[in-house]
């Protein structure tokens, strides 16, 4: 087993003899591999042109604006083995996360469907929740699946959607039909099992018009070791629907996590997307919201929770097409060890986008003086009546707060972790879903928890 | 041995930053006692009153503070107050994310903890709360809130009393607790200090005004100068300088220097 290392991250790389090739090499070679013959022609298109535009865009560097504090240098050296199939070693679905969650649940392991952990797939109170493979298979649904699947991720400058077009082998489809509001959260849950898999889930909703739909994607691994996990997800949001989407990553600590969050939304409807980051040596979640008609109300809202040298990158365009919308983003990380957390918000404004109302704040509480924010927000606009507010700190715990929890008879370490899990919670208040919020506090507590900087005394307890 | 005083300052000295602000500061507080300090702006109430909850950064360079025999210097904020110190704080802080009904109910446990009692369950802390929420005049919703977070300056004022209702202090020191309050809030905050007012709970309130001398009647009156009481009466002291003034008494001290 060789070591990795960057500035930032330490990456293991199983021994590979692929490890000698150059990032792009392994990957065009791997997409030879593939078995494309029998897919339908405009999918070998998408493939075909998500694989030329990682060739033309290539891994992004230091010098690259975009990606200047997270280096992938680690990454190129990845063996970027698609998963033929999925690992088959039994998995307890108890073990992971949002298991017992009553939910609609599709489970998928090394990027392929697992019907046997799932309970969900076909018709659901009007509406479909099914595995991709099968939605783009389907007579009624198909030309649905295919009209927008690619539609957003892989179009812009993000050289990892192109990458899931080229390789994704199966994913969620969630299909809401006007009118339908969906009762219970749909779940995606993405297991990986296999060391140095590159796994490329994909999720693909499509919430008609006066729909309402809670989804849930769950990001985990029962390998400690590297592998690659490179989601994208398609979120069509249609007038006046209500879609509240939960991303939890929480893959191995030696994994490298991208997504492609894409999310296109209609006049007047509601999204509210989560982003919890607790796991992989790096992470980058690119989110592209585009606020595509009128009186749109949207929430970013993330926390990232690094430790070690981990690295948790959020870079965001909200992107206000329309005129009267709201976009709110909120992210919290909290940073300990020398992990490092990267936050880039940028609100752009576009000419018609006449009252709008966008607010952003990016805060990190750094747990040690080894951890590593950088933060860059950013305005771009080109409206003139509109009411944009964006800040960004970084800092310690607030001396006065610590001071008068210990007024009140509260240890000053108890006062550090109300203080640490309340920083959290302002960020988990906010998912609507009572189920999943409660789930996720737990998580999030209990991951605190387990680090020595919040918990001093935590084996003295136990 | 029964006479000992709840508190006893000896010849206190403390300051900010190398600056002198205590200079010799005694004050005696016997158990049932309720003492007002008044004192124009930068005589040293605050200070005062940071120095007693054992605030950082405010230095202690000479004197002694024995509460209830025991060196109150030493401790830290957390054991002043589970030993039944309380400061009403002139600014309370806001708490995102920090419940206060969780945060109150975990104060309560850890005084109820060191004075040996058992901890109160949900439901026994929820009555608790119910009650003295009425005396405070205090809109329950509050309690769902984060600590005073969005609360308007008056109701931070009347949260603190309404703390110190439920943590029962033995001392309770109101810093400034008068200052920004309507009249309605004044009443209502007065009305929840004195309903403490117990043979064995003493009160040190610190203000700028007579005006809460009006509700909360103080057994003596001292006046803080410079560092130092200069004056100590009954309550018609604070009446006698609301009507003089503060300069009353500096050009008292000018003459008498």
């Amino acid at each position: 087993m060789s070591t990795l290392t960057s500035d930032t991250t330490t990456i293991e790389a199983p021994g590979t003899t692929a490890a000698a090739l150059d990032g792009t090499d392994a990957i065009a070679m791997a997409f030879q591999g593939l078995e494309l013959t029998g897919q339908p022609a405009w999918l070998q298109a998408l493939r075909r042109h998500g694989l030329e535009r990682f060739q033309e865009l290539g891994f992004p560097t230091l010098h690259h604006e975009d990606w200047r504090f997270t280096n992938l240098e680690p990454v190129t050296r990845l063996p970027f083995r698609p998963a033929a199939e999925a690992g088959r070693a039994p998995l307890d679905l108890k073990a992971f996360p949002f298991a017992a969650l009553p939910s609609a649940r599709l489970v998928f392991v090394d990027g392929h469907h697992a019907p046997v952990l799932s309970n969900a797939g076909g018709e659901l109170e009007g509406a479909t929740v099914m595995p991709l493979a099968e939605a783009l298979d389907h007579p009624r649904l198909g030309a649905l699946a295919a009209q927008h699947v690619g539609r957003l991720a892989g179009q812009d400058d993000n050289p990892f959607g192109a990458l899931n077009n080229a390789f994704f082998t199966d994913g969620l489809f969630v299909h809401v039909p006007a009118g339908i509001s969906v009762p219970q959260p749909v779940h995606l849950l993405h297991i990986t099992t296999t060391p140095g898999a590159a796994v490329h889930p994909r999720l693909l909703v499509v919430a008609e018009a006066n729909s309402r739909l809670t989804l849930l994607e769950t990001h985990v691994s029962t390998t400690g070791e590297t592998f690659l996990n490179n989601s994208a997800s398609e979120v069509f949001v249609g007038e006046n629907a209500t879609v509240e989407h939960c991303k939890f990553q929480d893959d191995s600590m030696a994994a490298c996590h991208f997504g492609a969050i894409h999310s296109r939304l209609d006049r007047a409807s509601h999204y509210r997307f989560h982003s919890i980051s607790a796991g992989a040596a790096l992470s980058r979640n690119q989110i592209r919201t585009l606020l595509d008609g009128e009186g749109v109300a949207c929430i970013l809202n993330g926390l990232y929770l690094t430790r070690d040298r981990q690295l948790a990158d959020h870079h965001m365009v909200v992107n206000h097409a329309k005129p009267r919308c709201e976009s709110h983003e909120y992210f919290n990380g909290i940073l300990a060890d020398q992990s490092r957390g990267v936050f880039h918000g940028r609100i752009l404004v576009q000419q018609a986008a006449q009252k709008t109302d966008a607010k952003q704040t990016n805060k990190n509480l750094l747990l040690s003086d080894d951890a590593t924010a950088n933060t860059k927000p950013q305005l771009e606009i080109y409206a003139d009546d509109v009411k944009c507010t964006h800040g960004a700190t970084i800092g310690q715990l607030n001396d006065e707060s610590i001071f008068y929890l210990r007024a009140r008879g509260i240890s000053q370490d108890t006062a550090r972790r109300m203080l640490i899990h309340a920083f959290a919670g302002e960020i988990i208040e906010r998912v609507e879903c009572d189920a999943i919020r409660e789930e996720l506090d737990q998580l999030v507590w209990d991951r605190l928890e387990e680090h020595e900087a919040v918990s001093v005394r935590q084996n003295a307890r136990a | 041995m029964s006479t000992a005083p709840l508190l006893d300052i000896k010849d206190l000295h403390a300051g900010v930053e190398g600056k002198a602000i205590l200079k010799g500061f005694n004050l005696t507080v016997q158990a049932g006692e309720v003492h007002a300090i008044m004192g124009p702006n930068g005589s040293g109430k605050s200070t005062l009153a940071q120095v007693l909850a054992g605030r950082d950064g405010y230095e202690v360079t000479g004197g002694q503070v024995l509460f209830n025999g025991v060196d109150l210097l030493e401790m830290s904020p957390e054991e002043r107050a589970r030993e039944g110190l309380f400061l009403a704080f002139q600014y309370p802080v806001e708490i995102p994310g920090v419940n206060s009904t969780y945060f109150l109910k975990a104060a309560l446990n850890e005084i109820r903890k060191h004075r040996g009692e058992s901890e109160l369950d949900a439901m026994e802390f929820l009555s608790l709360v119910k009650e003295k929420m009425k005396i405070l005049e205090l809109r329950e919703d509050l309690l769902k809130r984060s600590v005073n977070e969005g609360f308007s300056g008056g109701e931070k004022k009347r949260n603190e009393i309404f703390q110190m209702a439920v943590l029962e202090p033995r001392l309770a020191v109101l810093d400034e607790t008068d200052s920004g309050l309507d009249i309605d809030a004044l009443k209502a905050v007065s009305k929840g200090v004195n309903r403490l007012k117990a043979p064995d709970r003493s009160q040190i309130v610190i203000t700028h005004y007579q005006r809460l001398l009006n509700y909360i009647v103080p057994d003596q009156v001292h006046v803080l100068l410079d560092g130092r009481l200069v004056r100590t009466g009954g309550k018609e002291l604070a009446l006698e300088l609301e009507e003089k003034g503060y300069d009353w008494i500096t050009q008292q001290e000018a003459v008498t220097a």
